[in-house]
């Protein structure tokens, strides 16, 4: 059996709209399941369907790279722990890049042995190598960075941006010379361009941009895919493409954002030295005439408290205290307490990070609130329990105009009544900006380990 | 109307759906709608298969194509499973 023409075309059509469907679904947790089932049939119909396309004359190699494929993509999402999920789409990204560049290298191929080349198409093999391509490195570099086999610094050199102005323009002449010429040397050669710029966009972006960067890679894998979409002149990837452009490209913008930045300066980078070199622990802590509580003081007040609200950040994935603070909720929850969690749009290393570490360690859904719900609650709250977050609970954001981050948005923690903050020495946060609310009457730091001492709170508890 | 122009139309039609639909999305599903997105923009598999399966005088097509095709498998399957691997983690209070 051969699919032609329309019937192809309304295959593709129907497979369009279950990717909208499964998007849409992730509206709710509940919808969301059923959502992704919704996506994995339109993806079905739509591969089967261009199996049936007459222009398919061997199927060896098909069939090959999707057993293949298969069965690596099933055995890396079955094995990957929750923490390294940005990894994990990094590389996905990487991926997408890297297939768009093969896919209009091997249809400008196909195209010429057909004598089917023109200079519409060309122009569309051109935009969606390059796209690919910078797509495929930049995933890369920041695969690298969120894996630790490269530093998260920022990597900066005198007349960075000028090059890569230099680069850009150098490539698009090589694309020029392509498109005229119809020399397949020279896409080669803008291929390679687009590779080294993909490199050197993402090298000088610090750590604590990474969510802007997993979002903004997002988008250039969808636009690299709408790009093929343009070549093959199909209508399904141009459609997913552009679906999953703007859903990178709004998740660029929540997050920048929430951090109070413009993506243009996210991209230009150099923001956030990482550790810097303050001294560590209670010593400094008491030089500085900030306060220190030991972990029994800090279960005392929280088992005698009505609510608690706990703000989790990176330093909770980084130390995996997930499920040793699940088991302090239930402890408290048990004995009559309300525990919430307050999360930030940027917690963590990509969009959403904190929600998936504190399902897996099955927090219920409902007792975790994004910023805005959870800000009038600190009222309330007799403790905040910050483990692994900072900046984004730092005051000094709303009331001191001259500090970096002035203006961003925060967990507004110092309105508890009292605070506890767990940390692992007295190192600013990423921003490299000290935390005014250490400063504060009622604020305590517990020094520690987020894993070892939300243990110790849970044996302090059951003791008591 | 060319088809350059009429794949023009479909695309910026699909920019203002693909714009109304994520904004619809909640934060706590931020990560899924990553891998979600991450799985669905495999569909670009659909131009790998075509080249892997131009057969004969291709030139080395066929392989590029293969590698493509494997790649864009990796996307597909590890995205979904993955995105449905956290979604089951999501629960209510029991």
């Amino acid at each position: 059996m051969q699919l032609t023409g329309n019937y192809l075309a309304l295959a593709y059509l129907v497979s369009a709209t279950l990717f909208i469907l499964g998007l849409k679904s992730l509206t709710h947790p509940a919808s969301a399941r059923r959502g992704n089932y919704y996506a994995m049939f339109g993806m079905l119909l739509a591969i089967a369907a261009t199996a049936f396309n007459p222009a398919i004359r061997s199927y060896d190699f098909i069939v090959a790279g999707i057993v293949l494929g298969a069965a690596i993509g099933t055995l890396i999402a079955l094995k990957i722990r929750m923490t390294a999920m940005p990894q994990l789409v990094a590389a996905l990204h990487s991926f997408v890049g890297l297939t768009a560049v093969l896919v209009a290298v091997g249809t400008y191929l196909t195209h010429r042995a057909q004598g089917t080349l023109n200079t519409v198409l060309m122009a569309e093999l051109f935009v969606g190598a390059f796209i690919g391509a910078i797509t495929f490195t930049g995933s890369l570099v920041a695969f690298g960075k969120l894996q630790g086999i490269i530093t998260g610094r920022p990597l900066i050199f005198a007349g960075q941006h000028i090059l890569n102005m230099m680069i850009a323009l150098v490539m698009l002449g090589f694309g020029v010379d392509f498109l005229l010429h119809n020399q397949f040397g020279a896409l080669l050669i803008l291929i390679a361009l687009a590779l080294t710029l993909g490199v050197l966009l993402i090298v000088p972006i610090g750590g604590a941009d990474m969510p802007v960067v997993v979002s903004m890679l997002n988008s250039y894998s969808g636009w690299a895919a709408a790009a093929t979409g343009f070549t093959l002149g199909n209508n399904l990837l141009i459609i997913t493409g552009a679906l999953v452009g703007f859903s990178g490209a709004i998740l660029s913008y929540i997050m920048s954002k929430a951090m109070n930045r413009s993506i243009g300066s996210i991209i230009l980078g150099g923001f956030g030295g990482g550790e810097s070199t303050a001294g560590t622990g209670a010593v400094t802590a008491a030089a500085k005439g900030i306060k220190t509580a030991a972990v029994e003081d800090a279960v005392f007040l929280m088992a005698n408290a009505s609510k608690v609200i706990i703000v989790p950040g990176y330093g909770m994935a980084v130390a995996q205290a997930q499920h040793a603070l699940k088991e302090l909720v239930d402890i408290l929850e048990s004995k009559g307490v309300t525990v919430h969690f307050a999360i930030h749009p940027v917690a963590g290393r990509m969009p959403g990070h904190m929600n998936v570490l504190l399902a897996e360690a099955d927090v219920p859904y409902d007792h975790v609130f994004e910023m805005e719900e959870i800000n009038p609650e600190f009222t309330t709250a007799d403790v905040a329990l910050v483990v692994g977050a900072n900046d984004v609970t730092n005051p000094a954001a709303k009331s001191d105009k001259s500090s970096p981050i002035y203006g961003m948005p925060i967990l507004d923690v110092y309105k508890a009544r009292q605070i506890f903050f767990i940390k692992r020495s007295m190192n600013p946060g990423y921003s490299g900006v000290e935390n005014q609310l250490f400063y504060q009457d009622n604020c305590s730091l517990v020094f520690g380990d987020a894993k070892k001492v939300c243990e110790k709170m849970v044996v302090e508890l059951k003791a008591a | 109307m060319s088809a350059t122009m009429i794949a023009l139309y479909v695309f910026v039609l699909a920019c203002f759906i693909g714009y109304w639909v994520i904004w619809g999305v909640t934060p706590s599903l931020h990560t899924p709608l990553l891998s979600l997105t991450n799985a669905i923009s495999g569909i670009i598999i659909v131009g790998a298969i075509l080249v892997a399966g131009f057969g004969q005088g291709g030139g080395p097509a066929g392989i590029i194509g293969f590698i493509a095709v494997t790649l864009a498998s990796i996307n597909i399957f590890g995205g979904f499973v993955v995105t449905q691997r956290m979604l089951a983690m999501f629960k209510k209070k029991k």
